[in-house]
């Protein structure tokens, strides 16, 4: 017996709905080395698929010599016939889609690309395949540089497209009206490709049933239904052929999402062998071929007054978008998201924007955690801190003088963005008071006893969330999100199971979810069950992406459960001889104004096991129930954070260390804030990562620099603080309870944040650092110009 | 990955390894804690036809007092030397450096000997044994020889030992009272390779004063006008930086600092 259940018996199951900071369920298996990923399943008679890999970045594949005497155990383009490339569109003007065959054909356009899959009993014997496996593969020069590829292409990634540019896009103004501006600032920002780290990896294992006539997949994924469909659409099965179940994952943040070459290879192959494969992805697949993200570089010009505040913004955003258009976000997501969320949660009188999303010889750029918004926020808010240096004003104080005002809520901003609700100023001011900016400065004053200098960086953004039909319509992409669905069912014994599209890689959502049970229905949250991650048992929805899921997968349970009240009431209103409106759940409990007269259970009992005592007009729905919900306006809530961080730098070798770190944040109604700060925690380790080691190199010919987690560089528990979080709640005003997304906030600010610390510490000296990560070997690079240019 | 298929075997004595190594015309590996050579036969950097496990060996873990000095066997993990499991003649320098060697679950693990013998020019101990001045005890067919810590390592990833040759264990000159040291690391995180290293030893009693730049593109580089160098001259610590090899402005900035740290620490 647990705990909620005593606490049941005792005559209460105490607080478990929104805002309580309960355990999370899932926890006691993930935390005993009882989860289940794809990793764990053993099938009869499965073999292991090994894939030979292109070791050119772009060339023309000639030929494939398979190994001799073991043909039939690889597998090429060719002997995959009538499967159709990955195509992921766009409808937005001038788009150009890429085909992405899922084994290499006529070309190769990146380092990893697949050539041949090898299957063998074991995944060792199916690597000596792979090995044995020679392609002639003719090389032709790699598009290496985001810039080179747009402006002087050494070659064409996608011949028949005439330039190397997926899109184009351009929100324009009249910039010159503000040329006598009396502060105009102008930077060339980057941030480095990356590579995401989910602990675990993708992972691929598929089965065929004879007699469902049906394949099933088991993948490491974050949004079965969508894998569905494309595997659907690229092998030319009905979707009802096709069940995904994505069990246990070790995280997503955006990888996850993507359909696979593998995952169509593995379908393919496993229908025509009707025999179980499997492929575990490796963190070597993962870092040269697979999960690159975050390649951004800006050419940005701020216009503002002598007192801080901003005028406008003028930028030229270039993406490196990779060689593919990655299905379903398509390569339009990133470089069109810059257009529109550039401005952040700042006012300005005029805003040009123009970028390119690029096509390279590296592996497809995805959206990772905070997608466009971590470049974003990195190349606005080093302006921001510019600002402050030029005028002389505290960065802090230009936040604030630029910032959305609490009266003015809701906004809609510069580009249309309708901000929902919140008190910008006030988490910005909380912020500010949690890092102790004035005792920071005092600090600074009196020097570091160790000789390192002392620096203090904000970062503020605001995270678009939830985005609906209304949003996602106008990119043409082959998801957009409509209403979303739960699926309910109150058994004999009075347990709630429900099923759900969303799925949680770590979101904690069998405890959120059952917290909204609890919240509507009264019941346990030991109660709830909670079914995702498979295509048999859940209702369809586009999943989980764009911080999502607490707020739509969350209303619809809501409304399942709004549902699931109303038919319980009826029942017990028919079996107690009162009128259903004289009835409410609590605890467990029915009751008839303080007196509990049954429990669900007792209901659910009935209706399963005794239909003798209903009379005959019972609503014949029972306890089973669907609904669905779509938040009050779907253009998404708008949670946002102010971090602050305090730095110490080593100018001798241009280390950093993160001394301090405190977020104020606002995620309107927080339904789990025990989870939500563990969202924000790795979230921020994430960010930390990006600021300060994960970089993604290439050299000259497109090959991939960092091959293992020795060169690929992630923070680990010594590199990441301990960081204090202070909440407000503003309750959006669209959603069930007041809720926002915030799974991806934590990612968006750190590495601003940290570079604006390191340029405060720095700025004495000149240096002004602008690119991401911020490693030792940059900023020494930059200290040396700063003596170079100060000598000169 | 998934290293390639290999035989293995795990010889009780040294006289049976070295047997095992020459049998294979040099198509075996030797193999002591791993740490390093289980990840190449995974990424199939190595594909060894067979793999000479040496941690049965009898004493290959020992610690033996010669009185001026300690043997300390090849075979002794980073946390048994981290955790004074074995005598540390070096007043405390070796416990230091184990201490800080990549992650504890690797120190359980890995062993000195394997280290020196996988000899990456990052690592701790190749750097260690050239500031002791350690003597390196190998054996091999033809019986045991003994080479000088300068003469041991002579590339990044190469040493002296032939490929039917084992490290068996080092000599240890025990430090006197008096004795001061100095080991800076410069790493990007907790637990990676170093970026840089310098070392610093003094040792009034044996009239001991030696200085390492470890961390390059190579082996590592024993500073020559140690006097000039302990005195702080900055323009005799740039030509040892540079006789190390690290010109490259960023690798010269890196190496400089360390050294200058670990002669701070070794003064204070």
């Amino acid at each position: 017996m647990n705990q909620s259940d005593v606490a049941h018996l005792a005559g209460g199951i105490g607080a478990q709905g929104v805002g309580a900071s309960v355990p999370r369920k899932e926890d006691r298996r993930l935390m005993a080395g009882q989860g289940q990923f794809v990793g764990d399943l053993r099938l009869a008679g499965m073999w292991d698929v090994a894939f030979a890999r292109s070791p050119i970045a772009h060339g023309v594949l000639a030929g494939i010599e398979k190994p001799g005497g073991r043909e039939a155990a690889v597998f090429t383009m060719d002997d995959l016939p009538g499967v159709k490339p990955i195509r992921a569109v766009s409808s937005l003007a001038g788009f150009k889609p890429s085909d992405q065959w899922p084994l290499a054909r006529g070309k190769v356009r990146q380092v990893g690309e697949l050539i041949a899959a090898c299957i063998a009993p074991t995944r060792a014997q199916a690597e000596d395949l792979a090995q044995a496996v020679y392609a002639d593969i003719e090389e032709l020069p790699a598009v290496v540089d985001m810039r080179d590829a747009r402006l002087a292409p050494p070659a064409l990634v996608h011949e028949e497209w005439g330039d190397n540019l997926f899109l184009e896009s351009f929100v324009d103004d009249d910039i010159a009206a503000l040329a006598n501006a009396p502060i105009k600032l102008t930077r060339h920002i980057r941030t480095a490709r990356q590579c995401m780290s989910p602990l675990e990896g993708r992972g691929v294992v598929c089965q065929w049933d004879s007699r469902l006539d049906q394949l099933t997949m088991w993948s490491s994924a974050q949004m079965v239904h969508v894998n569905r469909q494309g595997l659907a659409e690229c092998l030319g099965l009905d979707q009802g052929q096709i069940r995904v179940i994505s069990p246990d994952v070790g995280g997503g943040f955006g990888y996850k999402g993507i359909l696979l070459p593998e995952e169509i290879v593995l379908a393919y192959l496993t229908m025509k062998l009707k025999r179980p494969l499997r492929w575990i992805e490796d963190r070597r697949e993962q870092l040269i071929a697979n999960a690159n993200c975050r390649e951004h570089d800006y050419d940005i010009t701020v216009y503002a007054e002598r007192d801080g505040r901003l005028l406008g913004i003028d930028c030229e955003a270039t993406v490196d978008s990779g060689a593919y258009s990655s299905y379903p976000f398509s390569a339009c997501l990133e470089a069109a998201q810059v257009t529109s969320i550039l401005p952040g949660p700042y006012k300005m009188e005029r805003f040009r924007c123009k970028t390119w999303a690029v096509a390279t010889n590296k592996p497809p750029s995805l959206p990772y955690r905070g997608v466009a918004r971590t470049g974003v926020c990195f190349a606005l808010e080093l302006m921001i801190d510019a600002i402050g240096r030029a005028t002389g004003i505290e960065p802090i104080e230009v936040r604030l003088r630029n910032v959305v005002q609490a009266d003015e809520m809701p906004y809609d901003n510069i580009t249309k963005k309708h901000f929902d609700s919140g008190d910008y100023p006030r988490v910005l001011n909380m912020a500010r008071q949690a890092i102790g900016l004035d005792a920071v400065r005092a600090r600074q004053k009196a020097g570091a006893a160790d000789g390192r200098r002392i620096g203090v960086g904000f970062a503020v953004f605001c995270e678009q969330a939830a985005h609906g039909t209304s949003v996602y319509f106008g990119w043409g992409v082959p998801i957009v999100p409509g209403h979303e669905q739960c699926r309910a069912r109150l058994t004999a014994d009075g347990v709630l199971e429900l099923a759900i599209g969303a799925h949680s890689h770590g979101q904690g959502m069998e405890t959120t979810m059952a917290q909204v049970a609890n919240q509507v229905l009264g019941i346990a949250i030991s109660k709830v069950r909670l079914s995702h991650g498979d295509t048999d048992k859940s209702p369809f929805s586009t999943g989980t992406w764009g911080s999502r899921s607490m707020v739509m997968s969350g209303g619809a349970v809501a409304a399942a459960c709004k549902e699931m009240a109303k038919r319980v009431r009826q029942i017990a209103a028919k079996l107690l001889d009162c009128d259903a409106a004289a009835l409410r759940l609590s605890d467990g409990q029915v009751f008839e104004g303080d007196a509990a007269r049954m429990s669900l259970a007792d209901v659910a009992h009935v209706w399963h096991r005794a239909p003798q005592l209903l009379p005959a007009d019972i609503d014949p729905a029972g306890l089973e129930v669907i609904a669905g919900y779509k938040a009050g306006r779907d253009t998404g809530t708008f949670s946002y954070a102010c971090h602050a961080v305090v730095v110490a730098v080593d100018t001798e070798l241009g280390a950093v260390e993160i001394l301090d770190y405190a977020i104020a944040e606002d995620g309107g109604v927080l339904v789990n804030p025990m989870v939500v700060d563990g969202q924000i925690i790795g979230g921020t380790a994430q960010g930390i990562g990006t600021a300060l080691y994960e970089e993604m190199p290439f050299d000259e010919n497109g090959q991939p620099l960092a091959s293992t987690l020795a060169d690929y560089m992630l923070p680990g528990a010594p590199e990441v603080p301990s960081i204090r979080i202070a909440h407000i709640e503003t309750p959006s005003p669209y959603t069930e309870f007041g809720q926002k997304g915030i799974g991806e906030g934590g990612a968006i600010a750190p590495p601003a944040a940290i570079a604006n610390a390191i340029n405060d510490a720095l700025s004495d000296l000149g240096v002004e650092i602008s690119e991401s990560p911020m490693s030792p070997k940059r900023l020494l690079a930059a200290l040396a110009a700063a003596r170079a240019g100060a000598a000169a | 990955m998934k290293a390639a298929a290999f035989e293995y075997t795990r010889p009780a004595t040294i006289a049976e390894a070295c047997a095992q190594l020459v049998a294979s015309g040099g198509m075996a590996k030797p193999m002591a804690g791993g740490q390093s050579f289980g990840p190449m036969l995974n990424l199939r950097l190595v594909q060894p036809e067979s793999v000479v496990d040496l941690n049965a060996l009898a004493g290959f873990n020992g610690v033996r007092d010669e009185g001026r000095a300690m043997v300390i066997g090849a075979g002794v993990t980073h946390a048994a030397i981290e955790d004074g499991r074995v005598a540390d003649p070096t007043c405390g320098l070796l416990p230091q450096v184990a201490a800080n060697i990549a992650y504890r679950a690797v120190r359980n693990r890995g062993t000195l000997g394997g280290s020196l013998a996988h000899a990456d020019p990052a690592a701790d101990w190749v750097n260690t044994m050239l500031l002791i001045d350690a003597v390196y005890l190998i054996e091999g067919p033809s019986g045991r020889r003994e080479v000088a810590s300068g003469d041991f390592m002579q590339a990044a990833f190469s040493t002296a030992l032939a490929d039917d040759e084992i490290l068996s264990g080092v000599r240890i000159a025990k430090c006197g009272p008096g004795t001061q040291f100095g080991y800076y690391k410069f790493c990007r995180k907790v637990g990676e390779f170093a970026e840089a290293i310098g070392a610093v030893l003094l040792d009034p009693s044996r009239g001991v004063r030696r200085a390492v730049i470890g961390a390059t593109a190579g082996a590592p580089h024993l500073v020559q006008n140690i006097a000039a160098v302990l005195a702080g001259d900055s323009a005799a610590i740039a030509a040892e930086v540079r006789a190390a090899g690290c010109d490259e402005p960023y690798e010269f900035q890196m190496h400089a600092v360390a050294l200058q740290r670990a002669l701070a620490q070794a003064r204070a």
